[in-house]
Order: structure tokens, then sequence, then C-alpha cells
């Protein structure tokens, strides 16, 4: 327990940047890798494809590796894969990078590249059960964030997936469609997650900073993308639909380092009862720098009743 | 089964920190590092204004969620409760520190001195590298809870094998027992007041039971 003694709830100081770059790189890499083994179903050679979501894990793997406090023990982190989440990330990696390497090795092994689809899917579904299981931050542990980090990193793999059209332009239509169902998707889990969790109650700081991409998430993130992507279907223009794909990485990527970075503030701490001291009387509780409590207190500390 | 558990008396806590001195002074923390510390929390209008002392650490969970993320199994639950970690296994990725609802754990990722950048002579003596880079918290004052074993002693009775933070309270708000003994002084105080746990809506079954009324 570190620091003087706060009461309202502050961000966490833990991860930073190369935390979130993992789940940025490895999400949308695992994405990537999930969509290129779909596509590669038609029999293309998508080997580019294949090395460059193995390149991305790989990349978020080696951030979250300098964050380590001891990083020489990181072979520990294959010990608890009874309930941690963080060990099944690993394990999942492991196995990712020998079927990618297979897969890689050889265009005809398409059973190492489908086996490398699903542990892309394993590998994203990992990091979202990560943030899930921190009941110590509010924002992450809200039953509609998994889904929403799922479905941002199937957006953001289907986003890397569009240059494919700049070398099959047959590939356009499917592409597109593709990018603008989960962009559709990512739209839909981020409009269930931010008024859920305001509703459920949440860190006021979480909910600001959220708050504060809430705009750029429906626009540029979800209306934009789908829009240009659909255009560039109808006048089959691949260029367009990887403009759209980029623009659906980016802010996909933005949501993700708020997620993690900006909105993680921890729980705080709350007082369901007041002690009986002098007075010989109770009075409400506080939950002090919650979003869902009336603001009741002027003083230093600025506790809040609860609702 | 045995369950360690600690009942603190809000309405007997004056907030004086000497808890947070003695964890200090026990567990040799650095500087910036506090396993138990007191909460000074005002609210409420005028004229209905109230001032309570919290004292938190680790609430040393059942369902601890801090051993759950663990991806090493450096942090553990004991059979008597205590919630542990190995800093052998530890590799400070801190999923324990976001896991942990109650601002419980610390890294320190670099030595820290009360003094500028040396060491004064009780720091160097007492200085621990395993500490550097691993998560850290409240320990119960395992070392002494398990002396009991050899001494016959009884953790929450006699001083010597109980807390230091329990030892040291100087309005008796804080006590420290077996909650499965149902003759305990920690079970006698629970069943005659009324009592709550912090954030119990998450599941984690703390081992800290704040008393806020009598019964």
């Amino acid at each position: 327990m570190s620091g003087p003694t706060h009461l309202v709830p502050r961000r966490q100081g833990n991860w930073d940047w190369r935390a979130a770059a993992n789940f940025i790189c490895g999400g949308s890499g695992g994405g990537l890798l999930l969509w290129t083994a779909c596509a590669s179903l038609g029999g293309s050679d998508l080997r580019a494809f294949v090395l460059a979501a193995l390149a991305l894990i790989g990349v978020g793997l080696t951030c979250v590796w300098f964050e380590l406090g001891r990083p020489w023990r990181a072979i520990n982190v294959l010990r608890h894969g009874a309930s941690s989440w963080m060990t099944r990330e690993a394990i999942v990696a492991a196995l990712l990078f020998c079927c990618g390497a297979i897969a890689l090795a050889d265009a005809q092994q398409v059973f190492a590249l489908d086996v490398s689809g699903v542990l892309g899917l394993a590998f994203l579904y990992s990091q979202a059960r990560i943030l899930a299981a921190n009941k110590g931050i509010p924002a992450w542990r809200h039953r509609r964030c998994l889904p929403l980090v799922i479905a941002t990193g199937l957006a953001e793999g289907a986003g890397l997936l569009t240059p494919l059209a700049l070398i099959k332009p047959a590939a356009l239509i499917p592409l597109s469609l593709l990018l603008a169902l989960n962009a559709a998707v990512r739209l839909l889990a981020w409009q269930r997650y931010l008024p859920a969790l305001r509703r459920d109650g949440a860190p006021v700081g979480a909910i600001t900073e959220l708050q504060a991409i809430d705009r750029g998430s429906i626009w540029s993130g979800g209306a934009v993308p789908i829009a240009l992507v659909l255009l560039a279907a109808s006048i089959a223009q691949p260029l367009l639909a990887v403009l759209a794909g980029a623009v659906v990485v980016f802010t996909g990527a933005r949501l993700k380092y708020t997620l993690i970075c900006r909105a993680s503030f921890i729980q705080g701490f709350a007082l369901p009862k007041i002690p009986v001291r002098g007075a010989g009387v109770t009075a409400p509780g506080v939950k002090p720098g919650w979003e869902n409590a009336q603001p009741k207190a002027r003083d230093r500390t600025k506790s809040s009743e609860l609702a | 089964m045995r369950r360690y558990v600690m009942v603190i008396d809000l309405r007997r806590c004056v907030g004086c920190q000497t808890c947070t001195a003695a964890c200090k002074s026990a567990n040799a923390t650095p500087p910036g590092v506090q396993w138990r510390r007191v909460l000074d929390i005002e609210s409420g209008e005028f004229p209905e204004v109230r001032r309570s002392f919290v004292p938190v650490s680790c609430m040393h969970c059942a369902n601890p969620p801090c051993e759950e993320v663990c991806p090493t199994t450096a942090t553990k639950k004991r059979a008597d409760g205590l919630v542990t970690i190995d800093y052998e296994l530890c590799i400070g990725c801190a999923n324990c520190v976001m896991a942990c609802p109650y601002e419980a754990r610390s890294i320190v990722r670099e030595s820290r001195y009360a003094y500028g950048k040396e060491p004064i002579a009780s720091e160097a003596a007492r200085c621990d590298s395993a500490r550097l880079g691993v998560a850290t918290k409240c320990t119960f004052c395992r070392d002494r809870i398990d002396r009991a074993a050899s001494t016959g002693q009884v953790p929450g009775v006699d001083p010597d094998v109980t807390p230091a933070c329990v030892n040291a309270c100087i309005s008796g708000a804080m006590h420290f027992g077996d909650i499965a003994d149902p003759g305990s002084n920690v079970s006698q105080l629970l069943a005659e007041t009324s009592n709550f746990r912090m954030h119990e809506e998450l599941g984690t079954d703390p081992a800290v039971y704040y008393i806020w009324n009598h019964s």
C-alpha cells in the first residue's frame, strides 16, 4: 500500500504504455491471425499477414516483459494455468508461435494456419479475461468490458487484413463486409459498455476519461469507417477500404490505451456504515469519488453519500 | 479449520496511526509503502458532520482475487487464511496489484531510503533486496503467528504471537484471533456487535471485520 492516505479512487500506476501496447498489439495480432486463417480457406498464400500477426503479438509481449519487476524470472509466468489468465495467455502465445512458425515455413500447412487462427482468438480472449479478473479496477471488471475488448481486437484484425484487397481485388467485397460487420459489433459493444458502467457505478475519473472518447468512438471508430468501407465496396476502390481499416485500427488502439492507462481508476474505499460514536446514532455510508453517489460532503475528503 | 481474522472497532479508533508506525517498524517497509494505514474520512454536511478513522491493510480474503490472477503461484492462501507472497517466485507483473480492491499491494523497483540516497544504519541492517521488484503487502505478521505453533501461545491473546499493529493499538480497537473458534476473542466480539466487511459485494470474503455499533 503506497503513498499518502488517498480516499478518492486514483489511477493505477503500475501498468503504463508497455502494458497497453501488449493489449493493443496482441489484441490486433490475435484478431488478424484469426481472420487470416479464415481468409486462407480460399486457398490464398497469406503468410505475410501471418508474419505481421506474429510480429504484433511478439512486440506486445516484449513490451510487457520490459514492465516486469523481475524480468529474468519471466518463465515463472507459466506456473498457474489453473486459474490465472496471464498464465493461459502465455501458454497460448507459446503454442501460437509454434503453429505460426509451421504455417510460415510451409504454405501447404493449412491445418497449422487454421490452428493458429483459433489460437489467435484464444490469445485475444485470454487478454480480455486478464482485464476482467482485476477486481480492483471497476472499469475493467465490468461484465461488458470483456465483449468490448474482444470486439475491438477482432475489428482491428479485420482492419489490418484490408490491404489484402490491394493484392486481390476480388477480396474487396468480403473484406469490406467483414470490416463493416466488426466495426458495427465494436460500436455496439462500446455503446452497451459505457452507459452500463455509469449505471452500475464506477469512479468519477474513469467515467470522465471514457466519456472523453465517447464521441470519437462512435463516429471515427464506428460510423465513419463503416461508411468508408461500404463506399469502397460499392465503387471498387480498395484504397478506401485500407483507409477505413487504418481508422478502425487507430481508434481501437486509442480505446485500449484509454482503458488501460487512463480509465484504470482503482476501487477506492467505502464505509457502508458510519460508526456510532459520540452522537449515539449512525449516518449514511460513504463511498468517496464514485459516479453513482450523490455528492454531499464539502470537506477535504470530498466524500459522497451512498445513493 | 482455523481462520485468522482481524476485528477493528471503529467506535474506538482515534486515528493515531500508532498501528501504522508499528507496522513500519516491525516490517521495515521503505518510504512511501504502508502495509497498514488509517484512513481519515470526513462525511456529511454541517451540522451533521462525521469523522471516521478506518485502519486498512491486506484483508487476507478467503477468495483472494490476487491469488487467482497470480501467474506464478507466488501468492498463496494458507490453510489458516493468511495470504502470502513468495518473493522468490514473484515476477513483479503487478496483476495482483490490479486485482486487489483494497489497495493492499505495492511494488518497489529500487531501494528507497528515508534520508537521501544512502541508507541510515537501521535501514542498511534491515534492507531486504528480495523485496525489490516484487509485490509486497501485509503478512498479518506471519512470523509471529507461525511462532505460536512451537511456543503453544495463542495469536491474538499472547502479544508475542500477535500482529504488531494489534499489539500497538492504544485504544484497544484492534483484535486478532481465530474466527473458527467460537470461544475466541474475535468470535465473541463479532457475536456481540454490528459489523461489516469492506467491499463484501465483490465476493472476496475478507478477513477484516469492522465494528460500527453494538449488537
